[in-house]
């Protein structure tokens, strides 16, 4: 049972809760998550160029791409810098594939003092583990479906 | 002109994204796999590949980009195999970008020391 000394208790926890939860100011968010996202997009157009004027294909150059921008990122998130750069950018460090590179690399570089197969082995897939699962399950899914739908020549 | 697509096609993605960071409580870890998903849906409905020709990096660098891909690779190679591309397209196609994640990283889990969060 509620007696009225809890409730006000709950309510002053409410309230502080509220008080010490950053506060979060949605457009500048947004900003930077703009602004960081595009400039990594941009890297990321210039490899492709590069690679292109080295003779790659259109697809081997976005294979160089994302290669590059991993190891950037991981040697960036070994330096400390990656997660500066994320206090930042938010969204605009997560979404592109140098947050996946990060967060691979940042738990690799964490956990290695529980050792080779425990550590490392196992927490390296704490975030590519979900990625690589659901984007291999979904594609899988709709590969079916694709491939009914070849089959019966539905779609040709 | 490519630069400027890419800039705004991949900043516009990530403030969206962000709107979904700051309103609801899901995690990055959540996030990812849903950027993921909904690229590999996106891109089997034939939407993502006009976007992506148009944005260039913009499109591709997001892990929407990374679903395209892992759908690209999927129905290449169910034309080419069939039944049995099923089981191979998906990992042949994201082979590069996983590849990459962990042989990096665990180097540099043998290069560079943990460090305490401030």
């Amino acid at each position: 049972m509620e007696n009225p000394q809890q409730k006000k208790k709950q309510q002053e926890y409410a309230r502080y809760v509220k008080q010490v939860t950053p506060m979060h100011c949605l457009p500048s968010n947004m900003a930077k998550a703009f602004l960081t996202g595009g400039i990594i997009c941009v890297i990321g157009e210039g490899i492709i160029s590069l690679a292109e004027t080295w003779g790659a294909s259109q697809k081997d150059a976005g294979t160089w791409c994302s290669v590059i921008l991993i190891l950037l990122s991981v040697i960036l998130t070994g330096l400390n810098i990656y997660p500066k750069i994320g206090r930042f950018g938010g969204a605009g460090s997560l979404v592109p594939i140098t947050g996946f590179a990060n967060s691979v690399a940042a738990s690799a570089i964490e956990f290695k003092a529980e050792g080779q197969v425990f550590g490392i082995g196992c927490k390296i897939f704490t975030i590519a583990g979900p990625v690589i699962l659901y984007g291999i399950m979904s594609s899988w899914i709709l590969g079916v479906i694709y491939y009914i739908l070849r089959i019966t020549e539905v779609i040709s | 002109m490519n630069y400027f697509h890419a800039f705004w096609v991949g900043g516009l993605i990530c403030a969206l994204v962000q709107i979904l960071l700051d309103r609801t409580k899901l995690m990055p870890g959540r996030v990812m796999v849903l950027l993921v998903c909904s690229g590999t849906l996106l891109s089997a409905l034939g939407l993502y590949k006009p976007f992506a020709d148009f944005a260039g990096a913009g499109a591709s660098v997001p892990l929407l980009g990374f679903g395209h891909v892992l759908w690209e690779g999927m129905k290449e190679a169910i034309d080419k195999d069939g039944l049995l591309g099923l089981f191979t397209g998906g990992f042949t196609a994201c082979a590069a970008g996983v590849s990459a994640a962990l042989i990096f990283s665990y180097i540099a889990s043998w290069i560079f020391r943990p460090r305490m969060r401030k």
